[in-house]
């Protein structure tokens, strides 16, 4: 079984980066999903892997040999999918406001970013003017 | 127990929505209750500073669950001055975003302010590795809501870069958490530090791995190359007291790795010297990339950005030694950044904003204020740059003083020292197109532009700016305040050097409490009785 997660989590995590170095938003928003989903399975395993067992001690008898698996894995896994859940949904709505202002969705900053623009002029005022009216 | 310890998270997380529920429309009344907020904050800091003053590691036990088990509050020196430092520098710049009228372009941002203020206040206080994570997420998703804050293309381009890469880098933090609960089976940070004490060499392979994912983790907070990519962009495209505030951002990166590398990972652990391994050389790098930057860049803001990064870089070098001299140093410097880092994106934000929002580095008609505000930028020019009279001198003698005797010496010094030259030319280069061509110019149309076009007189009309990526002074409603907010900051970077005696035997206080982890052993683990 550990085999099969490790390979399961390894694939994702691949996945998810190969699509985070995409140039596009909505590639990296899904990179983004599978990279938590992988994370999550990770946090799971920190606990260790066990089969068939509750979360909780059943009985105080020190002598029965009791065995359980590691509460503390799953508590943090719920708190890191809440996060990750509210995190994508933050980017999405961000990577759409910049979809609609700017024009298009590359991830890139454009060169207006970095190159100093021309003075704009009265003329070309004009010319703005002109092109809305 | 004492109940202190938990009101700066507990202020700003009440206060915050409330005033989304009840004043969303009444800008006055969320101006005079974030203001009030902030007072509140910077109060309990100043209570909890005198607390932590003694010495004593203070512990708060949420729900009372006994230590490894429940998640802890602590408060020592550093958690402390960085309390301190945070509620001044927020109450300071919302005074300038409030001044400058920033805060009405867009909707909340005082509330986004106090959950800011929430999430920086409880990733100083946490004693919990797993609570810091959501701190850190806390503090990054208010953030997120304050760099976008009036809107733009190009600010909302910025922000999903940011968003992204510290998406990526909470991925990372949550795998470093997994890493090192799978070794050590905690997540208290005084319990991983006693049992990462006890481990054997010969099973650190896995231990080394998370301690390096975290410090990945937490030099992409603190932009230290080659993690610094975000910066430049997210940083020159804020609104100018949102990136003033940001400057205490990226020390958050820094305080952490400064938490876990003298209290979980010392270098007498099995981990050794690792941390110092690959933060120096990256560190001076970070530095040398910096200045390189300001020197180079064409821009108002990013040159601001690029002297964050490289204020970055002088703070990890002194950091990167991990011992009482080093720590003393780089806690002096990393006060004296934040101050100044802050002052310098406000003084950007007031000459952008009186040249039309035109913050490219190229001559323009002489602006409003022209005297003041040079002055202005000529003071903070002379802090960030590390000149004297003012505390970026003494800080930087501090460093160069406590990294005499490295192996290091020769790189470090001369990084130092001739990056801070190339700076100098940097900020000589901006002033003089600044303010000082500007008067050979005739304020006529027809040769203010170094393309040769015919300029427009006065102002450029609002329609022209189809994203006011800067606020206007014609739209501020207390230019005054813009003024007064700054010369505080300013006024903090003097009283750093006056003060710098007392300041500098606390920061050693402080940097001696950091190397002593039996005392938070003792405090977090083992006096629970009286938390009862």
């Amino acid at each position: 079984m550990e085999i099969l997660v490790a390979s399961a989590i390894g694939a994702i995590t691949a996945a998810g980066v190969y699509l985070i170095l995409r140039l596009r938003t909505f590639a990296v928003v899904l990179g983004m999903t599978m990279l938590t989903y992988a994370i999550n399975a990770f946090l799971f395993t920190s606990g260790r892997l066990v089969v068939d067992l509750p979360p909780i001690l059943l009985s105080h008898d020190v002598d029965s040999n009791h065995v359980y698996t590691d509460p503390l894995p799953q508590a943090l896994v719920l708190t890191a999918i809440v996060i990750s859940f509210g995190m994508t949904a933050v980017v999405v709505m961000m990577a759409l406001g910049a979809f609609i202002e700017g024009g298009d969705d590359h991830i890139n900053m454009p060169d207006e970013d970095r190159l100093m623009p021309p003075l704009k002029t009265i003329d070309d005022a004009k010319q703005i003017e002109d092109e809305t009216a | 127990m004492n109940h202190w310890l938990i009101a700066p998270v507990l202020l700003p997380a009440l206060l915050g929505p409330l005033m989304i529920l009840w004043m969303r429309h009444d800008l006055l009344q969320q101006r005079v209750f974030g203001v009030i907020g902030s007072l509140l904050t910077l109060a309990v800091a100043l209570k909890l500073h005198v607390m932590a003053a003694g010495g004593e590691v203070i512990v708060y036990r949420l729900g009372n669950w006994p230590a490894p088990f429940g998640i802890v509050l602590m408060l020592d020196r550093l958690a402390a001055l960085m309390l301190v430092l945070t509620a001044v520098l927020a109450l300071v710049v919302q005074l300038y975003g409030i001044g400058s009228g920033w805060d009405r372009k867009g909707w909340h941002f005082h509330s986004l302010w106090l959950f800011q203020l929430m999430g920086l206040n409880g990733a100083f206080l946490t004693g919990d590795a797993f609570n810091l994570f959501v701190f850190f997420e806390v503090l990054l998703i208010a953030s997120y809501g304050l760099m976008i804050h009036g809107g733009g293309p190009m600010r909302l381009r910025a922000g999903v870069q940011y968003i992204s890469y510290n998406l990526a880098g909470s991925a990372l933090f949550l795998a470093a958490l997994g890493t090192l609960y799978a070794v050590t089976g905690t997540l208290n940070m005084a319990d991983m530090a006693e049992r990462v004490a006890q481990m054997p060499a010969e099973d650190s392979a896995l231990l080394r791995t998370g301690a390096v994912l975290l410090l990945l983790v937490f030099a992409i907070k603190a932009a230290i190359v080659p993690l610094h990519f975000w910066l430049p962009s997210t940083y020159a495209n804020a609104p100018g007291p949102v990136a003033a505030l940001f400057a205490i951002m990226s020390k958050v990166g820094v305080y952490a790795i400064i938490r876990f590398f003298t209290l979980v990972f010392p270098a007498d652990s099995v981990i050794e010297t690792i941390a110092t391994d690959l933060i120096l050389p990256a560190a001076l790098i970070t530095l040398a990339l910096g200045q390189i930057g300001v020197l180079g860049t064409r821009s108002l803001t990013r040159l601001a950005a690029f002297a964050a990064i490289a204020s970055i870089g002088t703070l990890m070098i002194a950091v990167a030694r991990f011992d009482a001299q080093g720590l003393t140093a780089g806690l002096y410097y990393m006060i004296h950044s934040t101050l100044a880092g802050a002052a310098l994106f406000l003084v950007v934000d007031m000459i952008a904003a009186r040249r039309g929002g035109d913050f490219w580095l190229r001559l323009r008609p002489a602006i409003r204020n022209t005297g003041l505000i040079s002055a202005l930028f000529f003071l903070t020019g002379i802090a960030v740059v590390g000149l004297p009279p003012l505390s970026g001198f003494l800080g930087k003698l501090m460093i160069l003083d406590a990294t005499a005797d490295d192996p290091w010496q020769t790189w470090i010094w001369g990084t130092i020292l001739v990056t801070s030259l190339i700076a100098l030319v940097g900020f000589a280069r901006a002033g003089s197109i600044l303010f000082w061509k500007t008067h050979e110019m005739d304020p006529e149309p027809g040769n203010d532009t170094d393309e040769g076009e015919a300029p427009v007189r006065g102002a450029i009309p609002p329609k022209l700016e189809t994203d006011e990526p800067i606020q206007d002074v014609d739209d501020s409603a207390a230019p005054w305040l813009s003024f007064v907010s700054t010369g505080m900051l300013l006024a903090g970077a003097v009283a750093l050097t006056l003060f710098a005696g007392p300041l500098t035997r606390y920061l050693q206080a402080t940097a001696d409490q950091l190397a002593n982890p039996q005392l938070y052993y003792e405090s977090v683990l083992r006096q629970q009785e009286g938390s009862k």
